[in-house]
């Protein structure tokens, strides 16, 4: 169910890493934030990599049958 | 008048009667034997031409006039052969039709029963394209400000294009390789020939129905301008327009450009570059997360070591040595004291010690003083007493000390 989630929040974890990256350069982030800033960046990073890694493709077909019935 | 009727007098067949040797037809005997002579001699007729009134009806029938400069001919198209043609005719078209003429006796009107339609030459198609292209453009199909943008990370892709077709397999591998992530959903649609258009357009509106497709991409293969040309028709064009999802167009060759192309949100020379650009590349974002863990933790290393060094330098700062100065100059000021003390408690116990000593001494005389008065006398050599006979010197200064004083001897 984590795994889940976190495939679908890739697109938010990646921009809150992007958002983090940029409040560490910041200078008025302090030291305790700062730290906890890492910590947070080094999990999403972690587990972005393994969804990514993990990931398999997914093909569905549409289901047209109904149109094709009415139109033939 | 009857010069016209002659012919057809000298035609028709001796059944029919004669008064005053001029065979009189009825309207209906005469359409009849105009329809047989028509339809036997045209059973089977090539026409050019140019296509006027074009209209496609309801019930799926084509009807329309060919014309050139001089003349002007009926035609109908049936939708059991319509349906083979690849494209939608439009008027101004030149086209080669080939038919048999019918007559139609109850309008007492001939035409041309199509059966099959080419275009006359390939800059007919080309002209087609270019009058659709003007038309659309001049009503804001094409406009940059109707484009929608891509997304950049897209959850579910919608494809439009043949299942079984290489378009397909390119579009899933550059999927599969830059993105897995993704959802694909593939409308598979009929991307070529009669009917082509129409199942497009389907497509495209089953896949907005659906409410989570980020992105749709309409594609197919390479061919020559009649196997693209589904992608030339006004009603693609019109469902690309009406997409309320972004619509990426792949199709053909980088030279190839359709009507789709242009309405599209983003046109892709390639099937297979239209999945590029709809999905973002997989490496990069792992580059980007191990830029980011590499600079953050750089960063982090900073900012540590700043915090230290402002934590050394506070430490050695004059307000933080102050008290340990204060902790030595009082030690040395203890040190100072106790010595001083230490002094002064010698000092007071030599004043108690020269005290005892002239007790003992006051009391040592009191005792010689009373032994004294009993008549003993104490004699003195050079200020000590001389306890012993062996002990008196000869000719030395001798005292004797009495209880009621004392007496100097000279030397003798």
């Amino acid at each position: 169910m984590a795994k889940k989630k976190q495939s679908n929040n890739f697109e938010k974890d990646l921009a809150r890493l992007e958002q983090i990256s940029s409040l560490l350069d910041s200078e008025d982030v302090g030291l305790e934030e700062s730290i906890s800033l890492y910590e947070e960046g080094i999990k999403l990073s972690r587990s972005c990599i393994s969804t990514l890694k993990k990931a398999e493709l997914k093909i569905s077909e549409l289901k047209k049958n109904l149109l094709k019935i009415s139109s033939d | 008048m009857l010069s016209v009727f002659y012919p057809f007098y000298y035609l028709s067949k001796p059944e029919y009667k004669l008064e005053n040797h001029i065979q009189i037809l009825t309207v209906s005997e005469l359409t009849k034997e105009i329809r047989q002579r028509l339809e036997e001699n045209f059973s089977s007729v090539s026409v050019i031409g140019e296509i006027s009134n074009f209209k496609s009806h309801i019930s799926g029938h084509w009807y329309f006039n060919l014309k050139d400069s001089g003349a002007v001919i009926n035609c109908t198209m049936w939708k059991g052969f319509n349906q083979n043609v690849f494209f939608t005719p439009q008027d101004g078209m030149k086209i080669i039709v080939n038919g048999k003429i019918t007559v139609y006796p109850p309008r007492g009107s001939y035409q041309v029963d199509i059966r099959s339609m080419k275009p006359a030459g390939l800059g007919e198609l080309q002209e087609a394209f270019e009058r659709l292209k003007k038309k659309l453009e001049a009503e804001g199909l094409f406009d940059e400000a109707q484009k929608k943008p891509i997304p950049t990370f897209p959850k579910k892709i919608g494809i439009v294009t043949a299942i079984n077709g290489a378009a397909f397999k390119d579009m899933i591998s550059v999927a599969e390789r830059r993105y897995p992530l993704v959802e694909i959903i593939i409308a598979s649609t009929k991307v070529q020939g009669s009917g082509a258009a129409e199942n497009i357009t389907e497509s495209i509106k089953l896949l907005n129905e659906k409410s989570d497709v980020d992105v749709i991409i309409v594609g197919r293969g390479g061919g020559s301008i009649e196997d693209l040309w589904a992608f030339n028709e006004e009603i693609v064009a019109r469902a690309i327009y009406n997409s309320k999802i972004p619509i990426i167009s792949g199709i053909g060759h980088e030279v190839d450009f359709t009507i789709a192309d242009y309405v599209a949100d983003l046109r892709a020379p390639t099937p297979s570059v239209a999945m590029e650009l709809a999905t973002p590349n997989s490496d990069d974002i792992l580059n980007f997360i191990n830029q980011f863990v590499e600079s953050s933790t750089r960063r982090l290393q900073e900012l540590l070591l700043t915090f230290k060094d402002a934590v050394h330098q506070s430490l050695s700062s004059y307000g933080f040595r102050t008290p340990l100065d204060l902790v030595r100059w009082k030690s040395q000021q203890a040190d100072t004291l106790y010595s001083k003390l230490n002094q002064a408690f010698e000092r007071k116990l030599l004043v108690i010690r020269q005290k005892l000593a002239l007790y003992i001494k006051s009391l040592e005389s009191s005792d010689v003083q009373r032994t004294l008065r009993r008549g003993f006398v104490l004699v003195k050599q050079n200020s000590k007493f001389v306890t012993r006979r062996t002990l008196f010197k000869e000719n030395t200064e001798t005292q004797l000390n009495f209880y009621d004083g004392k007496i100097e001897l000279e030397k003798k």
